[in-house]
C-alpha cells in the first residue's frame, strides 16, 4: 500500500476553523449575484452601455485584460475551505482554461472567464460562501494577513477575527464606497511580519500592554507602485476595542483631504508624505476625538466575540507529543524528504502538528499559478490530513495549517506526484511575479518568464541554498503588483525604445525592518537580466563573511558599490 | 507608410478580435489593412458601428508590418495579444490550427 493512501473518505465532514456566513450574509451574496446578472443581461442587450457597465463589473471583480476578461475572486485574509479550493478548481476547468492564478493579495484570478457566464461562476461561488466582491474599484478591499494567523508559535494574537470583522464592517460601507482610491489594509498577528504591512494603506501589527490587553500599532500612509513610500505610525498602541472607530477616523480624514484630482497622487500615502505624519496624525486624532465612540466600541466586542466563536481551534487530537517517531524516521531516512522539511515544514503552535507550506513555484513554472488538479489534490489532503483548511500567502503559495506530524510524509508524497513538493519555500527561486504581459492589460514588459529564466538558472538545490534566504520580486509595470520595491533584488519591467527593458533594485524588505529597494543603475535589456542577477548573486557569494551573513546583511554592509562595479564596468 | 488594422475585445466572450471584410475574426492575419488616412477613417467608422450595437468594445487602430502575406503588429504589445501568452503556447490564439501562417 502506498503512502499515499488516505486516510478518510473524500468530502468527509470537516468543518474548518473559519468564518461561516449566517443568513443574512447568504441573502446578501445571492442578490449581489442576482443583480450582476441583471446587469450582464442588460449590457448584452445594449441597455447599458461600456461607460455605464464598467464601474458595476469593476465592482464585481470583473476586468476586461489583454487577451480576454480576467475575474478577480476575493479570498478573505486568504482562507479558503478544501470545499471552497475544490469549487475554484470545478470553475477552472468548466468556466475557465483549466487553471487558475493566486495573487501577492492571496486572491484567485481566472485569466479566460466569457463575461456571459461570470454571471453562473459567481453563483457557484456564492454557494461555497465566495465571491468578488470588493476585489476592484476605490473602496477597501481584501483585508490580507499572515498566512500562519492562528497557528505560528511566534504569534501575539490570532489576527483572523479582525480581519473578519474589518471585512464585514467594510463591506459596502456607504461611507467608504468611493474613496479617492483603492485601499487596502493588513494585519499582522506576530512581531515577525509575513503580511508586509508596512506597504499597505493601514497595516495593523496587533501587541499587548504593559498589562497583557489587546491592542494595535495603527500604521498608515504605505503604499508601493509608481511612489513607493512605507507606513508611518499614527497610534503606537490602540486598545483593540477602538479598532473600528479609529481606523474610520483614518479613512474619514483620507475620504475628506485626500485628492481626487489626479489618480497618481489619490492614495492616502500621498496624503501623509505631503501633510506630514505629525499633521496627519493630528487630523486623526481630531477626527477621533470629535466622536463619542463607547457605544462602538461595545458593539466591537460583542461583535468580536461572535465572529471569534468561528474561529475556535477545532479538531486537533489532544496531548499529542512534540516528536512524532515515524516523521523522524522518514526525515532519518529519506534525504529528499528531509531538504523538504527544512525549507517549506514550520512550527506549529499545537504539539504533534505542523504548518505544511506548497511551493507553486516550480522550476520554470508560472509563480503562482495552479491547475484545477492540483487545487483538488491540496482540496483532497486539507480535507483528509489538515482539518480542511488552506491558506494563500501573498507570496503565491499555498499552506496547509494543520497537519499532523505523523501525516506529513504521506502528504508530501502526495504532494510530490502533482508536482506541489518544490522545496524552495525562501529561496532564490521562490519569486513572486505579477502576471506582467503576458495577461495584464497595463503592462510594459512581461514578468513570468524572467522569473522562469531566474528560477532555471538557480534550478540547482545546493546552489540555492548555498546562497540561502534571498527573495525576489517582479513586477511588470510601475503598478508594482508584484512588490519589487520590497525585494531584496527587484525587478521591474519597463519599455524603452520600444522593447521590454528591466531596472534592478536592491535592498528592498518586505519584513518587520521594511526597506524600498534602491535603483542599482541603468536597466537591462530581456535576454540580459537573468545574467544580470547572477552576476549580483555571485558578487554577494565571493564578498559575504560566510553563510551566516545573508544577501540583505552583505547589502547593507557594503552598499551597492561591488554591485555595481561588477554589472556595469564591463559594459 | 505606416499600415494599420482595427482590433477591439469582443463583448460578450472578451476575446481580441480584429476587423475583417466580413466581420470580426480572431486572427490578425484575416484582418483588413488600412494604408492611408481614408481607409483608417472607414474601418475607425465600421467599429464605431460595432461598438454602438454592442458587439465589441474599446476599439482602436493597430500599427501593423506585412510583407508576403505575412502581417505581424510593431509593438510587442500588440504581438503578444495577437498569439496569447508568451509563457503559455498552448492558449490563445497561437494554439488555434495556423493562426500563426
Ligand atoms: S504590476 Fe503592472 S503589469 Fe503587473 S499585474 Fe500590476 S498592473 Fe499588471
Amino acid at each position: 500500500m502506498s503512502a499515499t493512501v488516505l486516510e478518510a473518505p473524500v468530502g468527509a465532514s470537516v468543518t474548518p476553523a473559519t468564518y461561516c456566513y449566517d443568513a443574512f450574509d447568504k441573502q446578501f451574496v445571492a442578490e449581489r449575484t442576482a443583480q450582476f446578472r441583471d446587469q450582464v443581461e442588460r449590457r448584452l442587450a445594449g441597455l447599458l452601455t461600456e461607460e455605464q457597465f464598467k464601474p458595476l463589473r469593476l465592482m464585481n471583480g470583473v476586468y476586461l485584460q489583454l487577451h480576454a476578461y480576467m475575474l478577480r475572486v476575493a479570498i478573505p485574509y486568504g482562507t479558503l475551505s478544501a470545499v471552497q479550493l475544490r469549487r475554484l478548481a470545478d470553475i477552472a476547468e468548466r468556466f475557465d482554461k483549466g487553471y487558475g492564478h493566486f495573487t501577492t493579495r492571496q486572491n484567485l484570478q481566472f485569466n479566460w472567464p466569457r463575461l456571459v457566464e461570470i454571471p453562473d461562476i459567481l453563483e457557484q461561488l456564492a454557494e461555497v460562501e465566495m465571491h468578488a466582491i470588493q476585489t476592484s474599484g476605490n473602496c477597501i478591499r481584501n483585508v490580507t494577513t499572515d498566512q500562519w494567523a492562528g497557528v505560528a508559535a511566534d504569534e501575539i494574537m490570532d489576527p483572523r477575527p479582525w480581519c473578519e470583522l474589518l471585512r464585514q464592517w467594510s463591506s459596502l460601507h456607504p461611507e467608504f464606497s468611493f474613496l479617492p482610491r483603492k485601499f487596502k489594509i493588513a494585519v499582522t498577528g506576530s512581531p515577525v511580519d509575513r503580511a508586509a504591512v508596512a506597504t499597505h494603506d493601514i497595516g495593523l501589527r496587533m501587541k499587548r500592554d504593559g498589562e497583557g490587553r489587546p491592542g494595535f500599532e495603527v500604521l498608515a500612509g504605505g503604499g508601493l507602485g509608481r511612489t513607493p513610500i512605507l507606513a508611518r505610525t499614527v497610534r503606537a498602541f490602540l486598545p483593540a476595542d477602538e479598532l473600528l472607530a479609529y481606523v474610520g477616523a483614518i479613512l474619514r480624514v483620507y475620504n475628506r483631504f485626500g485628492r481626487r484630482d489626479n489618480k497618481f497622487k489619490a492614495r492616502i500615502k500621498i496624503l501623509v508624505h505631503e501633510q506630514g505624519i505629525e499633521a496627519f496624525r493630528a487630523a486623526v486624532e481630531a477626527e477621533y476625538a470629535a466622536g463619542e465612540h463607547a457605544a462602538e466600541a461595545a458593539l466591537t466586542r460583542a461583535e468580536l466575540a461572535r465572529i471569534q466563536a468561528h474561529f475556535q481551534p477545532i479538531g486537533y487530537e489532544d496531548d499529542l507529543p512534540e516528536r512524532d517517531p515515524g516523521f523522524d524516521r522518514a526525515v532519518f531516512e529519506d534525504e529528499v524528504f528531509a531538504g523538504w522539511v527544512r525549507g517549506n515544514l514550520v512550527r506549529h503552535k499545537v504539539p504533534g502538528y505542523a504548518i505544511v507550506n506548497i511551493s507553486l513555484k516550480p522550476v520554470g513554472g508560472i509563480p503562482g499559478d495552479a491547475t484545477a488538479a492540483q487545487m483538488r489534490t491540496v482540496a483532497d489532503l486539507a480535507e483528509r490530513h489538515g482539518l480542511g483548511e488552506i491558506r494563500v500567502t501573498h507570496e503565491q503559495n499555498l499552506v496547509l495549517p494543520h497537519v499532523r506530524l505523523r501525516d506529513v510524509h504521506a502528504v508530501w508524497e502526495a504532494l510530490g506526484e502533482a508536482g506541489l513538493a518544490t522545496p524552495n519555500l525562501g529561496l532564490i527561486s521562490d519569486i513572486i511575479a505579477c502576471p506582467g504581459m503576458d495577461y495584464c492589460a497595463l503592462a510594459t514588459a512581461r514578468s513570468i518568464p524572467v522569473a522562469q529564466a531566474v528560477a532555471r538558472r538557480f534550478a540547482d538545490l545546493d546552489r540555492q541554498r548555498q546562497i540561502g534566504d534571498l527573495k525576489i520580486k517582479i513586477s511588470g509595470c510601475i503598478n508594482a503588483c508584484g512588490h519589487h520595491h520590497v525585494g531584496h533584488i527587484g525587478i521591474l519591467g519597463l519599455e524603452k525604445k520600444g522593447v521590454e527593458s528591466y531596472q534592478i533594485t536592491l535592498g528592498g524588505d518586505a519584513g518587520a525592518d521594511a526597506a524600498i529597494g534602491k535603483i542599482l543603475g541603468p536597466g537591462f535589456a530581456y535576454d540580459e537580466i537573468t545574467d544580470a542577477v547572477e552576476t549580483i548573486v555571485d558578487t554577494y557569494l565571493q564578498g559575504r563573511n560566510g553563510p551566516g551573513e545573508t544577501f540583505l546583511a552583505f547589502h547593507a554592509r557594503v552598499g551597492a558599490a561591488p554591485f555595481k562595479e561588477a554589472l556595469y564596468a564591463a559594459r | 507608410m505606416v499600415s494599420r488594422v482595427l482590433t477591439a475585445n469582443h463583448l460578450a466572450s472578451g476575446d481580441v478580435v480584429y476587423l475583417a471584410a466580413d466581420g470580426w475574426t480572431p486572427l490578425l492575419r484575416d484582418a483588413l489593412i488600412a494604408s492611408d488616412a481614408a481607409a483608417e477613417a472607414c474601418l475607425l467608422g465600421r467599429a464605431a458601428r460595432d461598438e454602438e450595437a454592442d458587439i465589441v468594445v474599446d476599439p482602436y487602430l493597430v500599427e501593423v508590418e506585412h510583407s508576403a502575406g505575412r502581417i505581424e503588429a510593431v509593438h510587442y504589445r500588440e504581438r503578444f495579444r495577437a498569439r496569447g501568452p508568451s509563457v503559455r503556447p498552448d492558449l490563445g490564439k497561437q494554439a488555434l490550427a495556423g493562426a500563426l501562417a
